[in-house]
């Protein structure tokens, strides 16, 4: 198996979340295509301890894998407390602080 | 090696198809579901990878919890369950050219980085023990303020949800 094709399927995902991050409005499917980036980078890190021979990679993988549960908690407790105040979670009505 | 070769062409045919729906797809429950196949495939994936542990976290954590979660989320944000014409933004042609600049950029970088590089044909499984020992041994301080994210992640979400 070669370094690349793990590399290669984690860049077109990466894609695939940054494109979701930017065509979507809905805040809970950012969250989602976040998920897919997350995911994307935790593939490039076990290819890279495998190639390597360490196990540090895991060790990072598992890490984000924490962070991105603790991420997915507080984001969705953002995204209620926002329903609750507006009665949508569309991210364009979010103009407040706009200057 | 042949297998395993076919397998992880099997499994990135399927999670990208997987990914494009998600980010696609006009019914945000069908969106999460998606979302399990790619997290399923990435999952296999690690298992290619030699990386067992990881990949039972995986499972655990984010199909889950993290699913569970999302669903809740959808559940309590809307109460309309079915396709929805709203969900993306005005900059919507806008992300295609980004993401694809992104794509070709990355290749570039990637093909000349490492061409046809291979990976060692003989990669013994990363057993739970030698995790154990990395986490509790020198990562022990990240270890720590990971405990402390989670802690105010916890302390945070339960704070912003409640109704006083």
């Amino acid at each position: 198996m070669f370094v690349n094709q793990f590399l290669f399927l984690a860049a077109v995902l990466f894609c695939i979340g940054v494109y979701g991050v930017v065509a979507r409005k809905n805040a809970v499917l950012m969250l989602m295509s976040i998920e897919l980036i997350l995911n994307s980078v935790n593939i490039n890190l076990l290819t890279f301890s495998l190639r390597n021979g360490t196990t540090d990679g895991h060790i990072f993988a598992l890490y984000i894998i924490a962070v991105a549960a603790a991420e997915v908690g507080v984001g969705l407790g953002l995204v209620l407390l926002v329903y609750r105040n507006k009665k949508t979670i569309s991210v364009d009505d979010l103009s407040e602080m706009r200057g | 090696m042949i297998a395993q070769n076919i397998g992880f062409w099997i499994i990135a045919t399927v999670m990208i198809f997987a990914a494009l729906r998600v980010v696609t797809t006009n019914n945000v429950v069908h969106a999460a579901l998606w979302l399990v196949v790619v997290l399923a495939g990435a999952a296999a994936q690690y298992i290619l990878l030699a990386a067992e542990f990881v990949a039972v976290t995986q499972v655990l954590v984010y199909i889950g919890a993290v699913m569970v979660l999302f669903l809740f989320g959808t559940m309590l944000t809307r109460a309309k369950i079915g396709t929805e014409s709203d969900l993306n933004n005005s900059y919507k042609k806008l992300g295609i050219p980004v993401a694809l600049v992104m794509l070709v950029a990355m290749g570039v970088a990637l093909v000349s980085s490492f061409g046809d590089e291979k990976l060692p044909q003989t990669a013994t499984v990363v057993s739970t023990q030698e995790i154990s020992d990395q986490i509790f041994g020198p990562y022990l301080l990240p270890f720590w303020a990971l405990s402390f994210v989670l802690l105010a992640a916890v302390v945070g979400a339960i704070v912003l949800a409640r109704k006083d």
